[in-house]
């Protein structure tokens, strides 16, 4: 058993009502656990929304986070990914210069492209696994980005 | 049918056979107190704080092993309830407690009275509501009984804003529920329950550990025949104090942080630990690292989180140990009871050696003295509640309890002003036991008014105050580890108690000597009205054994042994 702090990625079914988020980001705080990146949205056709959770912890506190997050009423599932595709999303804002190439052809490598196009600036998106997702934000570093914004994670389970 | 929501909350209470309810009107409640002037199927009393009133309904619940029920205003009310619902969250009683709210219109208007109640109560409910509409209270309220009484049990709260307690709606109380979200799993897995009880026929030296979840599933004859028949020794906690009846050869005691010597050498000298509702809390634990080093672990609870929480179980049963343990009964054959003999002789000198016990060598009365004498001559006919400090560990170590639902106290929290509330609550459930609380000088003025409620509603509630003039139990702690720099925990000043007492219309005594104490208590027993007995006790007792908080459990500070 690993007591390392890994990342890992928990995806959680829950009914969609009133104050069900607060219910999970109390539990999270209230007994100390890491979020990382949280998204949510509704599962089409259901009365169930999706979230993914995006954590840290030893082996013995993800099995807390699970159990305790199945604990909640609402919830229908949790479920903790071993072997998962995720993906995300990021939006970045550059000033319009001579690189409008370089960034485009950088964006498309990590799957994106140019989204918009403004007066003083382009808006860039892509979506790729997280990791490439820092990769990505590391190199355009150079491009002078003026805003950034991710999305958190989604994953499926294989 | 088409009724207010407040008529909608008086005939649920009705349906799910509520008796007896606890509260305090106020301003957002009024619509549903309304209600409760015109019914007559069950009896509201008044006690004199909201806090009192959750304490009061966890002592019924206790008593009873019934849902308890208690009814507050918004704002003040509520906020003073939540010491109650944590209290009650961390000892998994089952309640619903019902709130008024300010109009829908006022919500987040900073109104009068108004706090996010549901906001608040979310970290110390097992569940909670916040009402919207009249057409889904049917529903609340169903939903409310069921999630507190079933799986781990624990208090639910429903918030209901006045408007909502007004509006007519459509209510039909026999709907089904469909949780489908909320399943318990009440039935032990039986590939587990059988390799545990490969693992105990196995093992040489097994130990039961005996907790709350026990009292709750209302297993206690199953555990009794079980332990019987396998002629296991067994702990309990806290929690679980007349599981097993106190003169059960194979009990030996409470375990932890102020067990006995025998109930923790047994705990570090075992080679199976068998966990029934218990959660393994750091007072029983001490040293995570240290407990039960050389003992695998089977683990009973219905509750899948207090599994491998702290200790790694090696044989995990997620069910209700009811169940559990009758279907470990039934393939019980193979264990050898006349195996275990020398295991259970080890225990017994462990006890020889240090038993139970205290001495009395000073002038004043021992408290454990009050504690024993209270067992010898009520023993079972008594209910015993108590506060929260040292009287309360000498009470789990000293009371002779005989029977589950005997021992009321708020053993995850540790709510000071919990014992007095408690024990009326105790005595609404079952008038025909004496309802006793043993408190300290401390602890009693936490909760004093509800004399009031006492007096008024008639349940005589015999208050047993420890005076030792101290906060005793920081007081120990202060002398043992701060090198008795006793910071404000000095109680030299105190109110007069049988004044106080007699000032509310109860009854009151202050006694010196064994022969006062035998006398108070039977006067107070034959007249029949809420006493407070204040017995003067020597002021620097320690509770004894002890493991100092973070230390093993075989390292306990002892009572010192007197030269004979």
């Amino acid at each position: 058993m690993t007591e390392s702090n890994e990342r890992r990625v928990v995806s959680v079914i829950v009914v969609n009502e009133a104050s069900v988020l607060s219910r999970i980001t109390d539990l999270f705080s209230g007994r100390g656990y890491n979020i990382t990146s949280l998204t949510v949205a509704p599962i089409p056709d259901s009365k169930y929304s999706r979230l993914t959770i995006v954590t840290s912890g030893s082996v013995r506190v993800i099995e807390q986070i699970t159990k305790q997050l199945h604990k909640l009423i609402p919830i229908l599932r949790v479920y903790e990914h071993a072997d998962l595709v995720e993906k995300e999303m990021a939006l970045v804002k550059f000033p319009i210069s001579d690189n409008i190439t370089d960034i485009n052809t950088l964006c498309e490598a990590y799957n994106g492209k140019i989204v918009n196009v403004g007066e003083n600036v382009i808006i860039a998106m892509v979506a790729d696994e997280p990791k490439r997702i820092e990769n990505f934000l590391k190199i355009i570093t150079r491009y002078n980005p003026k805003e950034i914004v991710r999305s958190g994670a989604v994953a499926l389970e294989r | 049918m088409q009724i207010s929501g407040s008529q909608m909350v008086i005939e649920a209470l009705i349906a799910e056979d509520v008796t007896t309810v606890f509260g305090y009107p106020g301003g957002a409640i009024m619509n549903v107190y309304d209600e409760i002037y015109k019914q007559n199927d069950f009896k509201h009393i008044l006690t004199r704080h909201e806090q009192a009133a959750i304490h009061a309904a966890e002592g019924y619940s206790r008593a009873s092993g019934k849902v308890g029920v208690a009814m507050i205003t918004s704002g003040p009310g509520f906020t003073n309830a939540v010491t109650g619902l944590a209290d009650a969250y961390m000892d998994s009683i089952p309640l619903v407690v019902i709130s008024g709210q300010v109009p829908m219109s006022l919500i987040g208007t900073d109104a009068f009275q108004e706090i996010d109640a549901v906001g608040i109560s979310r970290s110390c409910t097992k569940h909670n509501y916040l009402v919207t509409d009249a057409k889904d209270l049917a529903r609340i309220l169903k939903e409310a009984f069921h999630i507190a009484a079933t799986g781990r049990p624990g208090p639910v709260h429903i918030d209901i804003p006045k408007d909502v307690t007004a509006q007519i709606a459509e209510f039909d109380y026999s709907l089904k529920l469909s949780l489908e979200t909320y399943k318990p799993h009440i039935k032990g897995n039986p590939r587990q329950i059988k390799k545990a009880i490969e693992a105990i026929a196995k093992a040489k030296r097994p130990l039961f550990y005996l907790g709350g979840g026990i009292i709750n599933a209302n297993a206690s004859d199953e555990v009794r025949d079980f332990v019987h028949r396998t002629g296991i020794p067994a702990v309990e906690t806290f929690m679980a104090r007349g599981t097993l009846s106190h003169d059960d050869s194979l009990l030996i005691s409470m375990l932890g942080m102020h067990g006995s010597y025998a109930a923790n050498m047994a705990m570090s000298e075992t080679d199976l630990v068998i966990g029934l509702g218990a959660r393994f809390d750091d007072r029983v634990t001490g040293k995570i690292s240290e407990f039960a080093k050389n003992a695998d672990v089977i683990h009973v609870d219905i509750d899948p989180a207090s599994i491998s929480k702290l200790i790694n179980a090696d044989y995990p049963i997620v069910g209700d140990v009811k169940n559990v343990v009758n279907d470990m009964l039934k393939l019980s054959s193979d264990i050898d009871s006349a195996k275990y003999k020398p295991w259970r002789e080890t225990i017994s000198n462990f006890d020889n050696l240090h038993p139970l016990t205290y001495h009395e060598d000073t002038d004043r009365l021992k408290p454990q003295w009050v504690i024993e004498r209270v067992g010898e001559l009520l023993g079972d006919d008594a209910n015993i509640s108590t506060d929260v400090g040292q009287h309360q560990m000498w009470t789990a170590q000293f009371y002779p309890f005989s029977r589950p639902r005997q021992f009321m106290s708020s053993g995850g929290l540790g709510t000071m002003g919990y014992g007095f509330p408690a024990a009326i609550g105790v005595k609404a459930a079952s008038p025909e036991k004496i309802s006793i609380n043993f408190t300290g000088d401390g602890s009693i003025l936490m909760n004093c008014q509800e004399l009031m409620t006492a007096v008024e509603q008639k349940l005589p509630v015999i208050n047993i105050i420890l005076n030792n003039n101290f906060l005793g139990m920081v007081r120990q702690w202060q002398t043992l580890f701060y090198d008795k720099r006793h910071s404000e925990t000095d109680l030299s000043v105190q109110p007069d108690f049988v004044k106080l007492s007699e000032a509310f219309g109860g009854i009151g005594y202050r006694v010196k000597t064994k022969e006062e104490f035998d006398a108070a208590l039977k006067d107070a027993i034959d007249k029949n009205i809420v006493a407070f007995i204040e017995v003067i006790v020597e002021r620097m007792e320690n509770v004894m054994p002890m493991v100092p908080a973070g230390g093993s459990l075989f390292n306990m500070m002892l009572l010192q042994k007197k030269e004979k």
